[in-house]
């Protein structure tokens, strides 16, 4: 039989890393020890199955072991300790908060957040960055098809409604000669990615409706794919488990020898060899996929399973380990792996039980219910097989032809990682904000804005993914006169025949990081929320996800600065009443220079969704301006912080002065926004974020096919220059337009709320952008099309 | 007489639940039925009054698009399809569903096996998805009854290019009037795909079988609208009236 014996019990230190090594175990020395403690009580070496069981059980990729470790962490020179960053920051927002429309948070494959009084939203993003790197078609395809299957195997299985993509590339005009060796070209990379997303989603007929593209040159050799899928679950569905006698069924696609070891790749830096390690990375079978969601979801509502789980990292292993064990009892599992059904022969029992073929899940299904649900899944074409039961033995048992191939003590390999002590500093680097006279012609500077990759159109990536299927997005992601402008959110009505509807946004800007990782989290957080805010979600009704891309935790200037955003991430969670409940990290984001032996990581990025359900999709906003004669009003205050801003970007700086969220004024602002637009007082409502006031207003402009008059006010012409006051990125601001006859009861409502807002101009017939100091001196002057014409010829391909 | 709406499932077909509502709203008793009940036999194409095949990737779209669902209705399901189509009741294919109906050869030619016609990929080379301005362009559909002025409904799709082996069919087609609706405007994008001619949906002689690559389900209401937020527009989107019609046609029969 092709299974080995590891000689374990006798290794020594040197023997025990060469194990984890040879193996691609991405196990350290530490937990190798472990290991070889446990085998030693119990007299024997382990099994190839058993060794890659405990190897994918402890990977960072499955149990995080960064986020719930013990951190030494260092500031300024200031030491603390944080017991686990999941508990202190995220759960512990979450649990400060104590929203009871939060209906699972952290337990499952996703969140789920109340809609209404019959449904909830199960909302979850992925990463798939690693795959991505090497294969980006096949990586981004499959990170999509895995993040659906999350929320398939949410509660008892919810029905995707949106899919949402969040991209980071390398510059796409990079000079070749400038490429990392064993590197994909950023422009390549982004393709690829475009083409995996849009052939998934589109065949699992999904809409592609939220997102969000960045560019920068840290991302060349470690592109970012983040990737999102929201469900509509009925609330009576949400809970799930398994009992002792359950038969555990393996449905969808078959076993093959594909993705092996996928959990503990993503637990290594990335190299000039990476891209040959084809095997971990695979091409998706969506239809596969959309078959078995939709037998599942027949199976659902018939009842027919007690739990349901996807198959992603670490495949049955992971699958049948985590449904086999239980906090409340004891737990176990029976499963022989012989019947499993197989793409093809030859597969060793490690590889059927550790293999991450795509488009499978895992059922805990009532023995009197098996025959009924195998002959559902037969009549929609759809494979299911039964591999053993759950038990109460407190055993992991794996067998192959009768064979025990394994057997392990389940309370070890859920809790017998060694406690993990990581140490992580961040010091505040040395900035200055740069120097600069006010340059003459400031159309160029705004044109040029424009134009830049991270302001410019996404439009050739977003129609290729069909954002109208299912008939249910009601908002689009590109707005307007022409159906082109950014959107600041998309709203999905996921039940045709109620006006209820789930408003989708993002922030994400690793900019900021480069000055503070704290302050970069809380004006994600803020950018999330005022997308929301500007569609007309309330923010009491909105909960949010987490998704840390980092470089090498075991590096503590890496380690120290997710620390710091952790914690902003948990500052203004709390500050603004929002929760995070899900959320996942990917970490080791590193490419090591085969020839320098120096390894260069990603900047932090991290992304925050957010979710919020409405009572009446008639009531939302889009970002267009829709008449003339409308007032203009810029809502909340500009502040000259201009540290980390594309317009610095655009002159080659950071800076030093990062903007900051003021929670009070940055409350009253989203609120007094998100209140208007759902009282009707507003036509139009647009965040200003990257590229700061003079880019919303050009957005609003340009989407709407109308001009604009505006003035500054005075008082801002006291605080700083005028490019200054355009191109600030101060968070929590909105431009909005409001027809004549509702200006008063706008500004009641700003009043009401106490936040700040200032009519600085009106809309125009005359197509012409037109900015006046607070002298009324005409500073800029644009025709709308031709800002329109930068604004989409970045990416016009 | 309740009229029966059959919206037909298969691999890879995801608009049926849009197409099932769409029905339901036009006042039809539709049912969304794998196409593996009629094959073994478990039911029966006549007891619908009317037939859809809804958008998708069938069977993944592999050998070429709605090509092996096509082969599936023509081989497996040849004689039932026939008399239903003899019956005179309506079928309607949207996107994937008129790529079947095309490759199946029951348009434009009405001639099930023959394929006179073909979906090809668009010109811009790439899937896409926008909303698309549509005129009526003859009223022998029976679809497109009363629909005079320009409407506006998506399209989604990569493969949607009309094309036709000869121009004489083309011309042929419009003299029969079986154009049943075209693109408005010139060139890209208002003609998303490159069709010949602007052709956006065709019917067969007798107009009861229809063809489009828009999408009229997704367009019931008119907060599915792109520019809901922007002009006044009525409750109903302007796809209802395609249901309604064939739901109007298969009840005088």
């Amino acid at each position: 039989m092709d299974v080995r014996r590891l000689p374990l019990l006798k290794a020594n230190d040197a023997q025990l890393k060469a194990v984890s090594r040879e193996g691609g175990l991405s196990l350290n020395l530490n937990e190798m020890r472990a290991v070889q403690a446990y085998f030693q009580k119990i007299g024997r070496d382990p099994t190839d199955v058993e060794i890659e069981t405990i190897a994918q059980t402890w990977s960072e990729h499955c149990v995080h072991k960064t986020f719930r470790g013990r951190i030494d962490y260092e500031e300024n020179g200031r030491r603390e300790q944080i017991d686990s960053l999941l508990k202190t920051y995220i759960f512990g927002a979450t649990e400060r908060i104590g929203r009871d429309d939060c209906v699972s948070v952290f337990k499952d494959n996703a969140g789920v957040i109340r809609l209404d009084d019959e449904y909830g939203i199960a909302f979850k993003v992925e990463t798939h960055n690693h795959p991505s790197a090497v294969e980006p078609y096949g990586g981004a395809g499959t990170g999509i098809g895995g993040v659906i299957r999350d929320i398939l195997g949410t509660g008892l299985g919810a029905k995707p409604i949106l899919n949402t993509d969040i991209f980071c590339f390398g510059p796409h005009d990079m000079p070749t000669a400038q490429l990392p060796k064993g590197v994909l070209h950023p422009k390549r990379v982004f393709k690829g990615v475009v083409a995996g997303v849009r052939d998934y989603g589109n065949r699992m007929g999904i809409p592609t409706a939220n997102g969000a593209i960045f560019f920068d040159e840290r991302y060349t050799a470690n592109p970012i794919v983040y990737c999102g899928c929201a469900g509509l679950i009925p609330l009576n569905r949400v809970e799930k488990s398994v009992l002792p006698g359950d038969v555990i069924m393996a449905v969808g696609g078959r076993t093959g020898r594909d993705g092996i070891h996928g959990a503990t790749f993503s637990s290594a830096e990335l190299d000039e060899t990476s891209e040959s390690l084809g095997s971990v990375v695979q091409i998706g079978n969506p239809i596969v996929e959309k078959k078995m969601a939709d037998a599942l979801l027949q199976a659902r509502d018939e009842g027919l399973f007690r739990c349901i789980t996807d198959c992603g990292a670490g495949g049955f292993s992971s699958a049948v380990g985590e449904m086999g064990h239980s906090d409340a009892r004891r737990g176990g599992a029976e499963a022989h792996l012989e019947r499993a059904p197989l793409k093809y022969d030859g597969l060793a029992p490690w590889e059927i039980w550790l293999s991450e073929a795509q488009e499978r899940m895992v059922l805990a299904v009532p023995p009197e219910n098996e025959a009924r649900l195998k002959a559902l899944l037969a009549a929609e074409d759809v494979e299911a097989a039964s591999l053993g039961h759950f038990t109460d033995t407190g055993r992991l048992i794996i067998k192959y032809k009768g064979e025990t191939v394994g057997d392990l003590d389940m309370e070890f390999l859920h809790n017998g990682l060694p406690d993990i002590a990581k140490r992580a500093v961040w010091n505040a680097p040395n900035r200055r904000d740069p120097v600069f006279d006010e340059p003459d012609d400031l159309t160029e500077t705004l044109t040029a804005l424009l134009a830049m990759p991270n302001i410019a159109s996404k439009e050739w990536a977003i129609r290729q993914y069909d954002h109208e299927v299912q008939g249910g997005v009601v908002v689009k992601p590109l707005q307007g006169l022409d159906h082109d402008g950014p959107g600041n959110a998309c709203v999905v009505q996921p039940l045709l025949d109620r006006q209820t509807g789930v408003v989708f946004a993002n922030g994400m800007n690793p900019k900021y990081g480069d000055i503070d990782p704290y302050w970069m989290a809380a004006l994600a957080v803020d950018e999330a929320l005022r997308n929301v805010a500007a569609t007309g979600g309330s923010r009491q009704r909105t909960a949010l996800l987490d998704n840390f891309s980092w470089g090498n935790p075991d590096k503590p200037d890496r380690l120290g600065s997710l620390a710091r955003a952790a914690r902003g991430c948990h500052d203004f969670a709390v500050g603004f009443g929002t929760p995070f409940i899900s959320g996942k990290d990917s970490l080791y984001n590193e490419y090591r220079d085969g020839e320098t032996g120096e390894s260069a990581a990603i900047p932090g990025t991290l992304l925050i969704s957010a979710v919020c359900p409405i009572d009446d999709v008639s009531k939302t906003l889009t970002m267009d301006a829709k008449a003339a004669g409308d007032a203009v009003y810029l809502v909340g205050r500009t502040r000259k912080e201009l540290g980390g801003s594309h317009y610095y970007a655009l002159r080659g700086d950071i800076g030093a002065s990062v903007p900051q969220v003021r929670l009070d004024e940055a409350r009253r602002s989203m609120d007094a926004v998100a209140q208007a637009a759902a009282e009707g007082l507003l036509r139009s409502a647009h965040d200003c974020s990257e590229g700061g006031l003079a880019v919303a207003l050009a957005e609003t402009a340009f989407a709407g096919g109308f001009g604009m008059n505006i003035r500054i006010p005075e008082e801002a012409a006291k605080e700083m220059r005028f490019d200054e006051f355009l191109f600030s990125e101060s968070p929590s601001r909105f431009v909005v337009t409001c027809s004549p006859s509702q200006e008063a009861a706008f500004v009641k409502t700003l009043k009401a709320h106490g936040a700040e807002g200032r009519r600085i101009g009106a809309v125009t017939e005359r197509p012409l952008l037109v900015l006046q100091d607070a002298d009324g001196q005409t500073r800029l002057s644009a025709d709308i099309f031709d800002l329109k014409e930068a604004w989409q010829r970045t990416f016009k391909w | 007489m309740q009229v029966k709406a059959l919206i037909l499932r298969a691999s890879g077909i995801n608009c049926d639940v849009e197409t099932e509502r769409a029905f339901t709203a036009a006042g039809a008793d539709a049912e969304r039925v794998h196409i593996r009940r009629f094959l073994d036999g478990e039911r029966q194409l006549d007891e619908f009054h009317i037939l859809a095949i809804p958008g998708g990737f069938s069977y993944g779209d592999d050998i070429a698009a709605g090509k092996a669902l096509a082969n599936e209705l023509v081989h497996r399901m040849h004689e039932p399809l026939r008399r239903f189509v003899e019956a005179g009741k309506p079928v309607l294919g949207v996107c994937n569903g008129f790529q079947v109906l095309v490759r199946a050869g029951l348009l434009p030619g009405g001639d099930l096996g023959t394929q006179t016609a073909s979906l090809a990929w668009n010109d811009s080379g790439k899937f896409e998805c926008r909303w698309t301005r549509l005129k009526p362009a003859s009223s022998r559909s029976i679809f497109t009854k009363g629909i005079e002025t320009e409407i506006e409904l998506p399209v989604a799709h990569a493969e949607g290019k009309f094309l036709t082996g000869e121009d004489a069919l083309l011309d042929a087609l419009e003299a029969n009037g079986q154009v049943a609706l075209r693109y408005a405007g010139e060139g890209y994008p208002a003609v998303p795909n490159g069709s010949a001619r602007a052709i956006a949906a065709v019917c067969d002689p007798s107009g009861v079988v229809m063809g489009m690559m828009p999408h009229p389900e997704r367009f019931i209401s008119r907060y599915q609208h792109p520019r809901w937020t922007r002009e006044p527009m009525p409750e109903e989107g302007a796809g209802l009236a395609i249901f309604r019609n064939a739901v109007a046609y298969a009840q005088a029969l």
